[in-house]
């Protein structure tokens, strides 16, 4: 850790790199990430978040308070690190946005073709209610070790599918996540890319996400980040809460399980 | 609305050590969406910081400054419990406030 | 001295004025309170032209400390530390960050009243690697330092 001293005025620049992932701390950019010290954006998106969960919306007019995210409804605090996990009332496994949308849908009566309309944030947007009401969902379990299902057939199953998916090359430039995220010590440009079939490299990059990606100012979900890969690999899109996107989730989560959430990170 | 600006003030020694976030796009003007539609510039132009009413730092800005910009400034002065406010000003006329009471560091 | 308000008398007695018409028309007093807005030194394309707008070209002066990452991850965010060392540069009374290859250079004006340090964080976009300013202005002179930032693309881009 290089730490600059600016002519013995100053006091040590504060150093906070858990929003960073290990991983990606290969040195070059380490006195760029301490900079930044604990000042996220993302305490916006969380504030956010949390006043959508509490805003009376759709046709029935309802909060999302009644909304049951695994451990019982209404119960925000310590249910992320839980996801994704079987959902017996729709006898599914589901990641967070699915879930979300779930309740979107029998609570406040609202359809799944508006919240698929624009889920994640465009270019000049300041945010989405999905990336918000992710970003303080998530950060209700902070410090707290993931721990997705993995008791129910259903959610076995899921982590199988994830991983199989996860190996599996197709597309034009006949890629799978592997390519990139599958051995240690690879990078592109100057950035070096987690293994995320390691434990470690996994946990440091499932435990950071939803993030500030401060190259375009906005909260980025985990969901967001499985999609944005897919379409960098020139794959189909990965639909939001589809089986698949669930799937790669769950065999990230996984791979984490123990480590602890500390999203939503600051990343490049 | 949640409040759009977040404010950390601490004394440290004889100084009140002063960081905000503020919740704002800062476009340069020219970027262009999805469609290739011009994003319209709207930027911070002024940032003012008082204590207890009283200037500390009075700021102008471009539209280089980074979105959901970040200021970090340190006064001589102050005690536990007075009241930093930080308020900005951008070029569409949108004004923003936030304030908080100085803690021990 | 260009901008008297930001020191001495002729400084208190425009932000009392000013706050009494801000009470007048309900704004905020520090809005009311602000200092014209140099816009010519904002629309000025290149650094010369920064300079000239300001009046003069800036002494190097080892008196302003700049941080600047020698890398960043990102253009759209690069973290700017400027500190003051009063006992080699007394009196500064503006403090202004310029990205030399950005369209117009001056990204941000600061002024420091007297009780305030000369000190500012902030974080501004870098189009490309290029040199970064920091400039001082103290009784009506300039000084300055620069610092070198490479701008990468992190990862696939975006």
């Amino acid at each position: 850790m290089k730490v600059r001293w600016a002519g013995g005025i100053t006091s040590l620049v504060l150093v906070w790199l858990a929003g960073w992932t290990a991983a990606e701390t290969d040195g070059v950019f380490d006195e760029y990430r301490a900079m930044f010290g604990d000042d996220n954006p993302a305490v916006f998106v969380i504030d956010e978040g949390e006043e959508l969960w509490f805003t009376r919306a759709g046709p029935k007019s309802a909060t999302l308070e009644q909304c049951d995210l695994g451990l019982g409804p209404g119960i925000v605090q310590g249910a992320y690190a839980q996801l994704p996990r079987y959902f017996e009332d729709v006898n599914l496994v589901q990641d967070l946005e699915a879930r979300l949308e779930h309740c979107m849908v029998t609570q406040q009566g609202r359809s799944s073709e508006t919240i698929h309309a624009r889920p994640y944030s465009l270019r000049g947007d300041l945010g989405t209610e999905m990336e918000a009401l992710v970003a303080w969902v998530a950060e209700q379990s902070r410090g707290l070790p993931i721990a997705p299902g993995q008791s129910h057939p259903e959610e076995r199953s899921a982590y199988v599918l994830g991983e199989s998916l996860f190996f599996f090359r197709a597309g034009p430039h006949d890629f799978s996540c592997a390519t990139c995220h599958g051995q240690e010590g690879k990078r592109i440009r100057l950035q070096s890319l987690p293994d995320l079939t390691d434990h470690s490299g996994a946990a440091a990059a499932y435990a950071t996400w939803p993030a500030y990606r401060i190259s375009q100012g906005i909260v980025r979900t985990m969901g967001w980040r499985m999609r944005d890969c897919f379409r960098q690999q020139r794959m189909p899109e990965l639909v939001m809460g589809s089986e698949a996107s669930v799937a790669l989730q769950t065999y990230l989560a996984v791979n984490a399980a123990g480590a602890k959430m500390a999203a939503p990170g600051l990343k490049r | 609305m949640a409040s759009r600006i977040r404010i950390r003030a601490q004394l440290k020694g004889g100084e009140c050590e002063v960081k905000a976030l503020m919740r704002h796009p800062m476009e340069t003007g020219l970027r262009k969406d999805q469609l290739g539609e011009t994003i319209p510039a709207r930027f911070i132009e002024t940032v003012t910081v008082t204590h207890n009413e009283n200037i500390v730092l009075e700021a102008h800005w471009g539209a280089a400054v980074s979105a959901n910009p970040f200021l970090g400034m340190q006064f001589e002065g102050g005690s536990v419990d007075d009241i930093v406010k930080v308020s900005w000003r951008d070029n569409q006329g949108e004004t923003g406030e936030g304030e908080t009471r100085i803690r021990q560091g | 001295m260009k901008n008297k308000q930001f020191n001495g008398m002729a400084r208190r007695t425009f932000l009392r004025m000013s706050s009494l018409f801000a009470l007048a028309t309900a704004l905020p007093a520090q809005v009311r309170a602000m200092a014209t807005r140099p816009t010519s030194v904002f629309e000025a394309t290149g650094v010369e032209a920064v300079f000239s707008q300001l009046g003069a070209t800036p002494t190097r002066s080892e008196g302003i400390i700049f941080s600047v990452p020698d890398i960043a991850e990102n253009g759209a965010v690069v973290p700017v530390k400027i500190e003051i060392d009063a006992s080699i540069l007394p009196d500064v009374s503006k403090l202004y960050v310029l990205v030399e290859k950005n369209p117009n250079p001056l990204a941000a004006v600061f002024g420091v009243p007297k009780t305030t340090r000369p000190y500012i964080e902030t974080r501004v976009k870098v189009a490309q690697t290029c040199e970064l300013y920091a400039v001082a202005e103290a009784g009506g002179q300039f000084f300055m330092t620069s610092k070198e930032t490479k701008v990468t693309l992190g990862g696939c881009g975006g």
